[in-house]
Order: structure tokens, then C-alpha cells, then sequence
């Protein structure tokens, strides 16, 4: 059974993103990950008897970038309390933003060529981690007891809700990139999918092609990856259209990813809680004012789709510049460009050899100085990555200029004198594989280049051996 | 008894040592607390420690402030950190809070001595004290009667002379009740002029902290103490607090008094009262035009104000606070602090925790605010109140661009029997005068005017618009200085009053 042309897929997304706040959304408690349990919290984050909430100004600026990003209206909010037990949930109901988002009615065009309606990006709190002990692998069946850690507690996320306007996987998959790539661009999470920063849940349905109808949609959780959005995205389409062409329907409800590639049902709607939603009264309502709005829009750096198009100015291939901008890395490219570094190689840098922690701390003309050094010779391609990769490293210290670092690994321009006579050796050493290369064989150059580079421990310049190689036989 | 002011003089200026006057008090509390039963707490050592340090500061010189060596009681559901906070419920029996509410901090830093926490009805619902999980105070002016509620134990210590000063919270009405019930001077201030944090919530939307004292004064002194801006509640007003003690001194002289036409009816007799509201005793009612031809003999210019709304009040009110409650309350669930029955599961134990922690009427009104905010009940319901809410707040506006102040009873009747209100509607009724004004967001604060049946004190209400305690304050003090002398309580022998 497949998803053919009768049947139109119906997406719509959620995406959670933490917020890159210092401290919490309603605390003064640090807002980070990895400490010793029940550290960073402070009365507020246990809803101990008598503490108040007091919101985040950070939280909210982030909160009207991001709006601000995706076109959205920034308007008057008011934070709710949804109520519900849990032993995570410190004061047993989450304060949120219910029917008055701060952030409503906007849109995203994502790249090939589609806009996704944005209905709304509200602020709200995370709750704690329960962690089940004595029961196998940690689950709740079987359990003996748990444990609640509340440093998570607080953290401020912002959810970030679309319209159904998405039609397959692959545009998801678009859409929840190009909004990661604004996120990050914008410093407003490091929204990363994997470690739950970012979490994306998918509202899904299928109708006959060419319909106007919203059929049942089913909910989809624990999508941490986008290759598991995409892949329960189709799993969920044809499950929907299986049901249909079997005369059957889906029911709406919750659906968990599982790792063995398919949904499972959670719970169905009719069992919904009833969270009682009601204005929080501890929180006076949230009026971003003009003045303070376009402050933050004054201050918010470029967007994704203005550096791509300035990526591809450079001549930069659109994938390339779609991975630069995914990394962050666009201003870094655009400056070192802008301070002279030739642009093929900084673009191509910043794809092959700058997936690493601390690039984005690379300072432009630290990389126009790289590749400065590389283009006049003074570095080969092979070393002009390693001296990257240091650079990388020290980027949180003064040290991470790329001569310095050069020098350090004994990176120095070969006299080109001394590296013909590496050449020569190596022909002297492999006469059959001369003959072959004279003889048009250009693949047995490797043999050479081989040579020369075991003779140099990689130091040598590939390109420039080849270049010796072809004068040698054409003379 | 002294006074707060002048027990702070005395100690500002070295004639009388702090640690001497934390002695007098306890012995009071030594002789007469087995009858009263105000405190769940009396913090003899912690007293005495405070004292000392007064009383060093000032044999260094220096000034410990405007209550310098004031023994003070706290009602026990504001936070004092290391001493438990119980807000009278088997369910937080022994909780130690790790910080102190703001007020606490601002009464410590002014040189007040905490000598205890007191008594309130579980979770400051209740108009008696009869709700409290560890036993009912008693009124000390007759040991047979309520001192009203919730704050009737911060009201009784004050009539009792187990300090001179006390702090409470009010709700609807929860200061002002039990003050004029025991003869007291109670305060509630403008919602946001005084710092919620530290306060065990019961219905955030109208909680407010406020003093309860002697005299009109030292209430002033107290409200001036704890007033002003708490970065940590995010309902705290930024405005500066005015100089309360200097409006006591203010005349009433052309000051526009509207008696509130709604709440001036005595069953069947006077004003136009509304079935609902059950109307007050002959004897309240007589005492509160008495006390408005008192100001008129001032100089006010005393006239009837309606506030149509305010017949609504109670029911509204019914609605939203035990909405708030019941969602406020739910952290009490065994897992972090306070009471834990265990279970087989989280919510077993969630289940059983509550069950065993919470007395009836918590359990009443938590039911009965979940139901009106559950879905397909919440308009006709919660939004519902909260119209009138806003149909109240209207009411007033009206009513102070005609009006300076306005008059009512505080409560409908004097102290009654312990036992005599266990139905919840007879009950409810207490507050039917002060709710308006928690409603509002107002201030208003109980004066006591003269005594009715039984010989027990009867209280009188002055309401101003938001924001002006200075003048509601004022008022106050005319009052004060009009009304006829007050009897003693009845305390058995031994009393130093």
C-alpha cells in the first residue's frame, strides 16, 4: 500500500525550543544542564509554599525575535495556568500562554519555494525529569521508586505552533530546518533535536488529493531526529490512507515514534485531560510596547534566507550555503570574504572542515588570515585543515591565530626547489610507474603524490607535486 | 498595654531595653495563652536573641528603626525561614521554610522582635478559626466565642496582649473580621501595596498582607513598615509609600463620607437591604450611623453611596477564590515537602497525601473551585465572577467620583459562639462586607466603634479608592478619637492591662 496520487498528506508542526536564557523563565536559578540533581533551583523552581514567579526580560526578547523572524504579530499576552498532577511538575500546574500567544498569524517561507503559516509561538515553562529506578532499563513498569530532579525546572521554551500547510516529509524536514537555522542565527537556542533542546511533535492527516477538508489528524511525539520526523511522517500517511482505502478511519489521538519504525498509540482524545486553564493571577499580563519591540528588531542580526542569498552571490553552490547558514557559520564566511579571503575556499572550509565545536567562535579575519596563508602557498590544503581544527579548539582563548598555530605544528612553505627534488626521488624510486604516466596513465600520479607526502609526513602540497609531475613529462 | 510607638520610642531612646519588653509580653503569653490558644508557635528564643541585638544596636549608637524592640506576631502562613509554617494544616505540620516572606524581612530590618506565629483557620479559609487543624483560638474579650477569622490568631494575641503588633492576610475580609470581632484595629491595603512573597497562597488574586493593632496608629506604622515595591511579586506596586503616620494627624474637615447603601440594612429594618446578604445586627447598624454622625460632628459631609454590586460579591467571590485555591493548593502533593502518605504509585500517594493533609472545608472549597473551572462549566462559572468582578470595580469608581471614603459595618455581628455558624452559607455571610473590597482591589480597614450585643466590640469599615490608605487612614483616626471607650477582655486574673 502506498501513498500514490490520490492521496494528499496534511502536516502540521509544534516545535519546543528551549530558550537560551541565563537563568529561568519566572527564577533567578541558572538555566543549565549537567549538574548535580536539584542544584540550580531555588524556591520558585520547587513551588515551595509562598514563592511568586517573575518573568524572564531575556525570555520575552527572545520570544519576540523569533516572532519577529517568522512575521509573526507581536501582541499582548497573558501567561495561564494549566493544571495537572504530576510529581515533575513542581507546583502542579505549568504557567503558559493559552489563548493570547505573544507571538500570533505569521509565516515562514522555506526554501523551495513553499510558506508555511505560522498560528502562533507562546512562551511556557519546563517541568523537571522524573527517573524511574529498580524497574529494567529505567522504565516506569516494574519501578520501585523515582527520582525528580527540578534543574530542568523553569526553563523557558518556546513553542512554536505552524498551520497545516505542510504537504510531505521532505517539507517538514525543510521547515524545521530553516526554523532551527533562524533560531540559531538569532542566538535564541542552540536547538539541538537530539539532546531534546528542540522537540518537534507532528499533527498528521491524509485526505483525497485536491480536497479542502481537514480530515482526523493524529498527534506524533518523540521525533528526535529528522530522519524520524520524515520517516513517521510517511509511516503515519499510509497507515491513514490504509485505514481509509479499508473502509476503516483513524481516530484522533497521541502517537509515540518508536524505534521500531512505526507509531504507537498513546492515548485518544476522549481521555484528554482537562487542564482547567484559568489567568495566572501571580503574573500581570505581558504589553510589549512599540518602542520595545523594535529595539529588538533593530538589534537582530541578518535571517537565514538574506545570508543564503548573499552566500550565493559569492557563487557559493545553494547546498553549501544552506549548510554555512544551518551551522551558524554565514557571518563568519561573509566577513572573512568581506576582509579579502578568497570565497571558494572559505565557503568550502566552512562545510568540510568546520563542523566542529567552538567554529562558531572563529573570528572573521582569523579565517581571512587562513586563508590568505593557504591561497599564497604558504599552507597546503591538508595542513590549512589541521591548523582549522586547532583554531577551533583555542577559539575561547587569545591563541587561535592561524599563523601562530602554523608555526607551531612546523607548517612551513616548502622551497619549491626542495620539493622537485622530492619529486625526482620518487620517479627515480618507481620507473614502471613514470613509464605509465608518461604514457597517459594519469591515475599512477598517486603514486607519486604518495611518495612525496610519506616523505614529508603530509606537509607537502598535493596540487603542487601534480603540477611538477606534468611539467616534468611535458618537457 | 503600651503601645508599638511607644514601646519603638522608649527603645530608640535607650529608657527602655527590648530585651525587657519581650520579657513583659512573654510573660503575658505565660499567663493567659493556655486560654486563648492564639499561637502555633510562641518563638521565646528567637525573641529574646532579636531583643538582644536591638538592644546592642542601640547601646552602639545606632538606630534599629521604627519598631525598634516591637514584639511582633505572624500569622502562621507567612514564611519565617527555619521556623515552621504550618497555615494551621496537618499538612504542612513541621516545614521548616528555607527563606523569610519579604514582609518578615522588611518587620526585622524596621527592629521588630517576632514573639510567635499565629493561629488561622487551615489555608486562611475559615471566618472563626474553628478551621485551624491544631484546635480554634478563642476570643479573649469572651473565651466562648470566636475571634472571627481567618487571622484570629494574630487578632486575639493583639486583644490578648501577646503583642502589641501583629501581621495577617486577607482574602475577604480575613484581617478586618477577626480585628473588629476582637476589638481590634485591622488593615487590609491596597492589593500590590504590600509584597505577597512568603505568603502561603490561598486565592492570589485577592490575598493581601496588613497589620492588625491596637490603635489606628500603630496599625499606620506597621502598613508604612511592610508598604512598597518587591521586585519578587510581580503584582507589587512601584510607588513610593507616603508618610501614613502624618496623615493621623490630617482633619476630616470637608471630606466626602458615602455610607454604602447596600451594606447599611439590618435584617428587615434601615437602608435597602438585599435578602442574600442576610443583613447585620440592629446593633452594628446602630453603631455604624453613629459613627458617620461622628465625622459629620467633625466636619465631613456625610451622604448615602451605592454600590449596586456589592450584593453580588459573595457569590462571586465564592467562585474565584476557591477556583484560585484549588489550583494554588495543588503543590501539596506528597512529592517535595510537608506531609507524604505513601502509595504504590506517584498518584496513590498524591491521593492519600491529600486526603489525610487537608481538613473539610479545604476539601470543600478545592472541589468546588476545580468544578468551576473545569471545561463546559468555566463561563457560566468562573467567567461569569469574574464579570462581576469587573461590574464591582465599576461600582466603586462610580461611588469614589461622588466620595472621598466609604462607610460600612465590618462585620455583620459581633463574636459569635464557637459551634453557633457550622453551616457554610451562615458562615460565608460573615464576609459579605469585606469581600467588595477584595473584590476591588481596595483599601479598607476595620475600626473598632463602640461594643453590641453582649457587650462585645463591634467594628466599622472605611473603604477609599486605591492607593489612598493615607486618607482611608485619616478617617480612621477620627473614628478612633470619636468612639466611646472600649472595655478590657475578659482574661481571669493576672492581666497587666
Amino acid at each position: 500500500m502506498t501513498a500514490g496520487g490520490d492521496w494528499e498528506t496534511v502536516i502540521g508542526l509544534e516545535v519546543h525550543v528551549e530558550l537560551a536564557t541565563a537563568t529561568k523563565l519566572f527564577s533567578a536559578a541558572p538555566s543549565r544542564f549537567g549538574d548535580e540533581p536539584n542544584t540550580n533551583v531555588t524556591p520558585v523552581c520547587l513551588g515551595l509554599p509562598g514563592s511568586l514567579p517573575v518573568l524572564n526580560r531575556r525570555a520575552v526578547e527572545l520570544a519576540i525575535s523569533v516572532g519577529l523572524a517568522l512575521n509573526c504579530d507581536i501582541r499582548p499576552s497573558v501567561f495561564h495556568r494549566k493544571n495537572y498532577f504530576y510529581p515533575d511538575m513542581p507546583k502542579d500546574y505549568q504557567i503558559s500562554q493559552y489563548d493570547q500567544p505573544i507571538c500570533a498569524d505569521g509565516f515562514l517561507d522555506v526554501p523551495g519555494g513553499r510558506r508555511v503559516g505560522i498560528e502562533r509561538a507562546h512562551l511556557e515553562e519546563d517541568a523537571g525529569k522524573t527517573t524511574h529506578i529498580g524497574g529494567a532499563d529505567g522504565r516506569i513498569h516494574g519501578a520501585v521508586g523515582a527520582l525528580v530532579d527540578y534543574n530542568r525546572a523553569g526553563t523557558p521554551l518556546l513553542e512554536i505552533v505552524s498551520r497545516p500547510d505542510i504537504r510531505s516529509a521532505a517539507q517538514a524536514s525543510a521547515y524545521v530546518e530553516e526554523v532551527r537555522a533562524i533560531l540559531l542565527v538569532l542566538g535564541a537556542s542552540d536547538a539541538r533535536l537530539e539532546e531534546g533542546s528542540m522537540r518537534v511533535d507532528a499533527n498528521i492527516s491524509v485526505r483525497p488529493a485536491g480536497a479542502q477538508e481537514l480530515r482526523t489528524r493524529c498527534e506524533v511525539k518523540n521525533l528526535n531526529s529528522l530522519r524520524s520526523l520524515r520517516n513517521a511522517i510517511d509511516f503515519e500517511a499510509r497507515r491513514h490512507i490504509g485505514l481509509y482505502e479499508a473502509g476503516d478511519a483513524p481516530v484522533q489521538e497521541t502517537r509515540h515514534w518508536a524505534e521500531d519504525g512505526r507509531t504507537h498509540s498513546l492515548r485518544s482524545k476522549e481521555e484528554a485531560d482537562d487542564y482547567r486553564y484559568f489567568p495566572e493571577p501571580d503574573l500581570v499580563p505581558l504589553v510589549p510596547d512599540d518602542a520595545w519591540i523594535e529595539q529588538v528588531r533593530a538589534s537582530m542580526p541578518e535571517l537565514p534566507a538574506a545570508l543564503r542569498s548573499r552566500l550565493d552571490a559569492l557563487g557559493a553552490d545553494p547546498a553549501d550555503a544552506h549548510v554555512v547558514v544551518g551551522r551558524a557559520l554565514a557571518p563568519l564566511v561573509l566577513g572573512a570574504v568581506e576582509l579579502g579571503a578568497d570565497a571558494g575556499r572559505t565557503v568550502t572550509h566552512a562545510v568540510q572542515n568546520l563542523a566542529l565545536d567552538g567554529a562558531e567562535l572563529i573570528e572573521p579575519r582569523q579565517l581571512a588570515a587562513l586563508v590568505a596563508m593557504e591561497t599564497s602557498g604558504q599552507l597546503t590544503a591538508t595542513q590549512a585543515k589541521t591548523v582549522l581544527a586547532q583554531m577551533c579548539l583555542r577559539a575561547r582563548s587569545a591563541a587561535a591565530d592561524p599563523a601562530t598555530i602554523a608555526a607551531e605544528l612546523g607548517f612551513e612553505a616548502m622551497e619549491s626547489g626542495e620539493l622537485e627534488a622530492l619529486v625526482e626521488q620518487a620517479i627515480a624510486e618507481n620507473p614502471q610507474a613514470w613509464q605509465k604516466y608518461c604514457a597517459g596513465e594519469a591515475k599512477v600520479a598517486g603514486v607519486f603524490v604518495g611518495a612525496v607526502m610519506k616523505a614529508t609526513r603530509g606537509q607537502a602540497d598535493g596540487k603542487a607535486v601534480n603540477q611538477i609531475l606534468a611539467q616534468r613529462r611535458n618537457a | 498595654m503600651t503601645s508599638a510607638a511607644a514601646i519603638a520610642s522608649d527603645v530608640r531612646s535607650g529608657t527602655r531595653r527590648a530585651a525587657d519588653v519581650v520579657e513583659e509580653y512573654l510573660s503575658q503569653i505565660e499567663a493567659h495563652e493556655r486560654d486563648v490558644a492564639a499561637f502555633n508557635v510562641v518563638t521565646a528564643d528567637e525573641a529574646r536573641a532579636a531583643a538582644a541585638a536591638v538592644d546592642a544596636l542601640v547601646a552602639d549608637g545606632r538606630d534599629p528603626g521604627p519598631l525598634a524592640g516591637v514584639p511582633v506576631a505572624y500569622k502562621d502562613n507567612l514564611c519565617t525561614r527555619g521556623i515552621a509554617t504550618t497555615c494551621s494544616s496537618r499538612m504542612l505540620e513541621g516545614w521548616l521554610p528555607p527563606y523569610d516572606a519579604t514582609v518578615v524581612t522588611a518587620m526585622a530590618s524596621a527592629g521588630a522582635v517576632m514573639i510567635g506565629k499565629t493561629n488561622l483557620d487551615e489555608f486562611a479559609m475559615g471566618s472563626s478559626t474553628e478551621n485551624s487543624a491544631f484546635g480554634p483560638t478563642r476570643n479573649p474579650y469572651d473565651l466562648g466565642r470566636v475571634p472571627g477569622g481567618s487571622s484570629g490568631g494574630s487578632a486575639a494575641a493583639v486583644a490578648a496582649g501577646f503583642a502589641p503588633l501583629a501581621l495577617g492576610s486577607d482574602t475577604g475580609g480575613s484581617i478586618r473580621q477577626p480585628a473588629a470581632l476582637c476589638g481590634a484595629v485591622g488593615i487590609k491595603p491596597t492589593y500590590g501595596r504590600v509584597s505577597r512573597y512568603g505568603l502561603v497562597a490561598f486565592a492570589s488574586s485577592f490575598d493581601q498582607i496588613g497589620p492588625i493593632a491596637g490603635d489606628v496608629a500603630d496599625a499606620a506604622l506597621a502598613l508604612g513598615v511592610i508598604s512598597g515595591h518587591d521586585p519578587a511579586d510581580s503584582t507589587s506596586i512601584p510607588a513610593e509609600v507616603p508618610d501614613y503616620g502624618a496623615a493621623l494627624r490630617e482633619g476630616v474637615e470637608g471630606l466626602r463620607v458615602g455610607v454604602i447603601t447596600e451594606l447599611a440594612g439590618g435584617g428587615s429594618a434601615g437602608g435597602e437591604p438585599d435578602a442574600s446578604l442576610g443583613g447585620s445586627d440592629p446593633e452594628v447598624i446602630e453603631r455604624l450611623h453613629e459613627s458617620a454622625e461622628a465625622l459629620a460632628d467633625a466636619g465631613a459631609r456625610v451622604g448615602r453611596a451605592s454600590v449596586p454590586a456589592v450584593t453580588y460579591g459573595l457569590t462571586a467571590y465564592y467562585l474565584i477564590a476557591p477556583a484560585e485555591a484549588s489550583s494554588n493548593l495543588a503543590r501539596y502533593d506528597g512529592t517535595r515537602y510537608g506531609l507524604r502518605v505513601a502509595g504504590a504509585d506517584a498518584e496513590e500517594m498524591n491521593r492519600l497525601t491529600r486526603r489525610a493533609g487537608f481538613g473539610a472545608e479545604v476539601k470543600a472549597r478545592i472541589m468546588l473551585g476545580t468544578f468551576a473551572l473545569s471545561a463546559g462549566y468555566y463561563d457560566a462559572y468562573y467567567g461569569k465572577a469574574q464579570r462581576v468582578r469587573m461590574l464591582t470595580r465599576r461600582d466603586f469608581d462610580a461611588a469614589y467620583a461622588d466620595f472621598d471614603v466609604l462607610l460600612s459595618p465590618t462585620s455583620p455581628c459581633v463574636a459569635f459562639p464557637f459551634g453557633e455558624r457550622s453551616d457554610p452559607m451562615t458562615m460565608y455571610r460573615c464576609d459579605t462586607c469585606t469581600i467588595p473590597s477584595n473584590l476591588s482591589g481596595d483599601p479598607a480597614m476595620s475600626v473598632p466603634f463602640g461594643t453590641g450585643a453582649a457587650d462585645l466590640p463591634v467594628g466599622v469599615q472605611v473603604l477609599a479608592p486605591a492607593m489612598c490608605e493615607a486618607r482611608m487612614l485619616t478617617v480612621a483616626a477620627a473614628l478612633e478619637r470619636a468612639a466611646p471607650p472600649l472595655r478590657s477582655p475578659r482574661l481571669g486574673g493576672g492581666e497587666e492591662s
